[in-house]
């Protein structure tokens, strides 16, 4: 029988891709007027007036006070709710915050109008750093919320001073991630359309989550929710930047009501990177109890996450200390805990959740105290790990997370074999003696996907995503379509569905069609994000092609006079097995449309099922190495080589898992090496343009060596685990525990991303400087 | 990111465009390969009211062996010095530096004379034109004059060139053939504006280096030579000591600039290291 299921299928979303015949939101901004936003070149302050030449159509907040404030909510007493309104009123609270919106009829000419318009702004006191923000007397952000924490959750299991009291090594260090862009290649933009003939709105949006939006601007706007249609059409990348509400959408929809008219708003590259969500900019301060032979008995950390300056609709500003005070203790077997997590707002841009959310730098935490107690203990890197590592499964760690099977220390060990860790010592011993700096880092880790409602939930989420819908038909000619809430954009979940739904029914993915990003035309879902889409749509479409398949194999089973539960449906033919009688699936479903009178009685005409899946969660596990050449006079680093050991399960398509990874990697990379959102101390952003924010091109990304494992766990319906954000998970604690391998005999250890040459010489000659000369 | 308002004239001779640059003065902006005027254009950094097409001035793109020196046509495409356009260690150089100018699709329609005027102190064209004491033309519709590299580039983005003058040719000092080149940079990524870049020339008769010149950028307001460096250099016998004192030197003798990418002092680490390192291979090669 030919299974659909493991093949790597070329994917069909990629000709119109690769050939020019894409739909992104700037090529349906035909007959639109243009929107541009006057933008906040202040940190903080007080708006006292707001001129536009004489003509100029604008709009200001104050035309805008009848929408609501996006107010994103958690419910817990340790977290404070912080208004955003979607056009500054009277405070404008980041460089970059929206102002005012002007309409012409071109984008040159809706950009020359925007220059035009004089925004006069009190200036006050503002705040950049999350550590500042904290400190006593610092400016407020909300007046409201005094100190700026907007999220203060803590946890602790008991013992935690006992364990530090019989530590036989306590490690102590302190951790900083700067501040990203999820940079998508798309920046966001959308059109709003309204139709005189019905009153709705068509909002086609470079988004996520469309139901979500819909949703969220309706009520904003206070109209039906079923006067507005959101579409996502072919959508460049999202990375969690196009999850969360951008207050443009809702000012496009209220334009074009206003006006009667389509008017669409393209973000630019400069505009995306200062006033679009960002990401990471966490400080953490970690403390690690050691017993005897490196055994870790405790881990006591302080946790600051820069927030910005609002929350972000529907997950909030909680998402990034949450999670971090959650999974902190990642794959690591401890009992003992004790953390602070805060959410810290200042005048910066707001954040939002990007690939692998809080956990590339809670990887990198573990990870580096891993690594500083194996030097500490004299042991080797991976020596370390085996004795931590959980390896008993369902394991229900310090936090109450339940994980399910995994292969934690067998991908260490075969990530160790990959790179050839005893050869690989030698030639470093050897490299160092010809003053070169050679050295590996590991990065084990645990990747929770598919998170359900139940997950969510426990955070306290007003929002409440989870489950996933899937509604799936076959029509009369025999051809399948599934209708999906997720919303992909690049991933190639179309392609993985088919391949799923295809071996379901029997019948070649190329017969069914996956549709997404309408609001009109698919059930209601919660969209792409979190690496939950094969997990929980894939296993709703399981579920649904069971139900469809039921009835096609029931009506089979009246057409040859056979039992329901001897018909196979396999290479488009419904059979009963061991025999060869058979009828083509397309004559099965035109008799299920056409001729219903032939169906047993009290069957519905018809071909088609729902389902929604809605799963606890699963754990991938993986295991990143790599191996690195650091230059100290220049503090360059070079990667030479990059080992992937990953764990999700069952593969759907080994070429799309390949391609998540490699871009998960290569954003990894980024983070540990290249990227980074920089302000002064006035709140102004210094890399606005692609020459200062540094995407690694492919001649920084080294080829990336992957290995699978496949541990089938029934945390997932399909045995196939989510592994969207893995790569960039795990990349950046193998390349900063390289790095500081490399330079161990120089007495350097980093802990900071991205590890920039400029900061790497600094560290190398502080060194220098503190050496007794010969 | 869209350019504010402009006119556009098309320009298909010098005396075409001297004439518009007569006429316009500042208002005007020579457009070449358009690969950083026109990212200023869309960033609204430049505001050029007329821009001056030169694109289609088919006597400003040629490359001559003048004897002493090579004359290069301001049109010439980065590309063309991917292979050697002068034998001997001149166009050796020439060849090692277009490999750094930005990517494929930059140097295919950049342009060698853009860069020069231009004057961003870290475009490798400038730090070799200071190296090799080129001499720039500057034509007006009254005539033209000669600029020595050293007096050419003032401050960042910023030439002798007056708002009038269009830079025809740029006339590069030919290396004796005794010469050794070395050429060293370090950017953050492939292609990426330098953080620093190095040019060395060294002549070297009978073990013992007679010329010396070295030329840093990325580095400073402008191109600068290591002047010190390279008198310090001269008169001896090549080797890993007086090479590490030159780099020493080297990255003492300028006014080091900083940015969000690295510190002043950053910047002289790797003037430093990279000096040495093009020392060392103008003596390997």
């Amino acid at each position: 029988m030919t299974r659909w299921v493991g093949r790597s299928l070329l994917r069909f979303e990629d000709p119109p891709l690769l050939t020019g015949e894409g739909r992104f939101v700037a090529d349906l901004a035909d007959r639109a007027a243009f929107l541009r936003f006057v933008r906040s070149p202040v940190a903080h302050g007080r708006i006292t007036s707001i001129e536009a030449p004489r003509g100029v159509t604008l709009f200001t907040g104050e035309d805008l006070a009848g929408v609501r404030p996006v107010r994103p909510l958690l419910h817990r007493e340790d977290y404070r709710p912080v208004d955003q309104p979607v056009l500054a009123r009277d405070t404008v609270r980041f460089v970059g915050e929206p102002v005012a919106v002007a309409v012409a009829a071109t984008p040159e000419e809706a950009e020359d109008l925007a220059e035009q318009v004089f925004v006069d702004i009190d200036p006050m006191d503002h705040v950049v750093a999350a550590t500042e923000a904290v400190r006593q007397g610092a400016p407020a952000v909300h007046d409201h919320v005094p100190g700026n924490v907007v999220v203060d959750a803590r946890l602790a299991t008991p013992g935690v001073d006992e364990a530090f009291g019989i530590a036989e090594e306590v490690i102590e260090f302190e951790l900083r991630s700067r501040r990203e862009s999820a940079m998508p290649l798309e920046a966001r933009g959308s059109v709003a359309s309204f139709d005189a003939r019905s009153g709705r709105i068509t909002l086609t949006s470079s988004v996520q989550s469309p139901h979500v939006v819909r949703t969220v601007i309706a009520d904003l706007l206070r109209m039906p929710e079923s006067d507005l249609r959101v579409v996502a059409p072919d959508v460049g990348g999202g990375f969690g930047q196009k999850f969360c509400l951008a207050v443009e959408d809702v000012v496009a929809v209220w334009v074009a009501r206003r006006l009667r008219t389509t008017v669409a708003w393209i973000e630019d590259r400069r505009e995306n990177l200062v006033s679009s969500f960002h990401s990471r900019d966490h400080r953490y301060r970690v403390r690690g109890a050691f017993g005897e032979g490196g055994r870790l008995l405790a881990v006591d950390a302080d946790l600051l996450c820069n927030i910005g300056a609002y929350s972000c609709y529907p997950v909030t500003c909680g998402v990034e200390p949450l999670m971090a005070m959650v999974e902190f203790p990642g794959p690591y077997d401890f009992r003992v805990y004790r953390v602070r997590s805060r959410g810290v707002a200042t005048n910066t841009c707001p954040m939002s959740p990007y690939r692998g959310v809080s956990r590339p730098v809670i990887t990198l935490a573990m990870e580096r105290l891993m690594d500083l107690g194996a030097a500490r203990f004299g042991i080797e890197a991976a020596e370390i790990r085996r004795r931590n590592l959980i390896s008993s499964f369902p394991y229900s760690s310090a936090t109450g997370l339940v994980y399910d099977e995994g292969s934690y220390v067998e991908s260490l060990e075969r990530a160790a074999d990959a790179i050839g860790l005893t050869a690989f010592r030698e030639r470093q011993a050897a490299a160092l003696r010809d003053g070169r700096y050679l050295g590996v880092g590991f990065s084990v880790f645990s990747e929770r996907t598919g998170y359900g409602t139940a997950a969510f939930a426990a955070r306290s989420m007003d929002v409440t995503p989870g489950y996933e819908t899937v509604d799936l038909s076959m029509d009369p000619s025999g051809y399948v379509e599934a209708r999906l809430g997720a919303s992909p954009h690049g991933q190639g979940l179309g392609t993985s569905l088919a391949q799923l739904i295809g071996d379901e029914l029997g019948v070649d993915p190329a017969t069914v069609r996956i549709v997404h990003g309408d609001t009109d035309r698919t059930p209601y879902g919660w969209g792409t994000f979190a690496s939950r889409s094969l997990v929980i749509a894939g296993g709703a479409a399981k579920l649904a092609a069971g139900m469809l398949r039921s009835k096609i194999a029931a009506i089979a089973a009246n057409e040859l006079e056979a039992a329901p539960e001897d018909i196979v449906l396999e290479g488009g033919v419904a059979r009963v097995s061991g025999t060869d009688a058979g009828v083509p699936i397309p004559d099965l479903a035109r008799l299920a449309y056409h001729s219903s009178h032939r169906l047993e009685s009290g069957m519905t005409p018809g071909l088609a099922a729902a389902a929604t899946y809605d799963p606890a969660g699963t754990f991938s596990n993986a295991c990143h190495a790599a191996q690195v050449e650091v230059d100290p006079e220049t503090g360059g680093v070079a990667v030479d080589r990059f080992v992937v050991v990953e764990d999700a399960g069952i593969l759907i398509n080994p070429m799309i898992v390949d391609g998540q990874l490699h871009g998960g990697v290569t954003q990894g990379i980024a983070g540990a090496l290249y990227e980074e959102i920089v302000y002064d101390g006035e709140g102004n952003i210094l890399t606005t343009s692609l020459m200062d924010y540094l995407p690694p091109t492919a001649a920084e990304v080294p080829e990336i060596e992957i290995h699978h494992l496949v541990t089938v766990s029934d945390a997932s319906l399909t045995g196939a685990k989510g592994l969207g954000e893995g790569g960039t998970i795990g990349a950046p604690a193998a390349i900063i525990n390289a790095i500081s391998d490399a330079l161990r005999p120089l007495g350097v250890e980093v802990n900071e991303t991205p590890a920039t040459p400029a900061r790497l010489r600094r560290l190398i000659s502080q060194k220098e400087q503190e050496r007794i000369p010969a | 990111m869209k350019p504010a308002r402009f006119d556009y004239l098309q320009a298909r001779s010098v005396d075409e465009a001297v004439a518009a640059l007569g006429r316009y003065g500042y208002d005007a902006k020579i457009l070449a390969g358009g690969q950083s005027l026109v990212p200023a254009m869309n960033f609204r950094l430049a505001r050029p009211a007329v821009l001056v097409d030169i694109n289609h001035v088919a006597e400003l793109d040629h490359i001559t062996d003048g004897g002493t020196a090579v004359r290069i046509g301001s049109l010439v495409r980065h590309v063309a010095f991917e292979k050697p356009v002068v034998d001997g260690p001149l166009g050796r150089l020439l060849t090692l530096a277009a490999h750094h100018v930005g990517h494929l699709p930059i140097r295919v329609r950049g342009t060698f004379g853009g860069s020069l005027a231009h004057a961003d102190p870290a475009a490798e064209w400038c730090v070799i034109a200071l190296l090799a004491d080129a001499e720039m033309v500057a034509r007006t519709a009254g005539g033209a004059r000669s600029i020595p590299a050293r007096q050419f580039f003032q401050t960042v983005f910023t030439t002798e060139l007056e708002p009038d003058e269009l830079l025809v040719e740029t006339r590069l000092g030919k290396l004796s053939a005794t010469t050794k080149v070395g050429f060293q940079q370090f950017s953050r990524r492939a292609g990426d504006f330098a953080l620093a870049m190095v040019a060395v020339a060294l002549e070297i008769r009978d073990a013992q280096v007679v010329e010396a010149r070295i030329a840093m950028g990325g580095v400073s307001d402008r191109p600068v030579r290591a002047d010190e460096a390279e008198e310090c250099l001269r008169g001896r016998p090549p080797g890993r000591s007086v090479f590490s004192e030159a780099a020493d030197l080297a990255a003492r003798g300028f006014d080091a600039v900083g940015d969000i990418h690295g510190s002043a002092e950053y910047r002289r680490d790797l003037v430093r290291a990279l000096t040495r390192r093009a020392l060392e291979q103008a003596t390997a090669s």
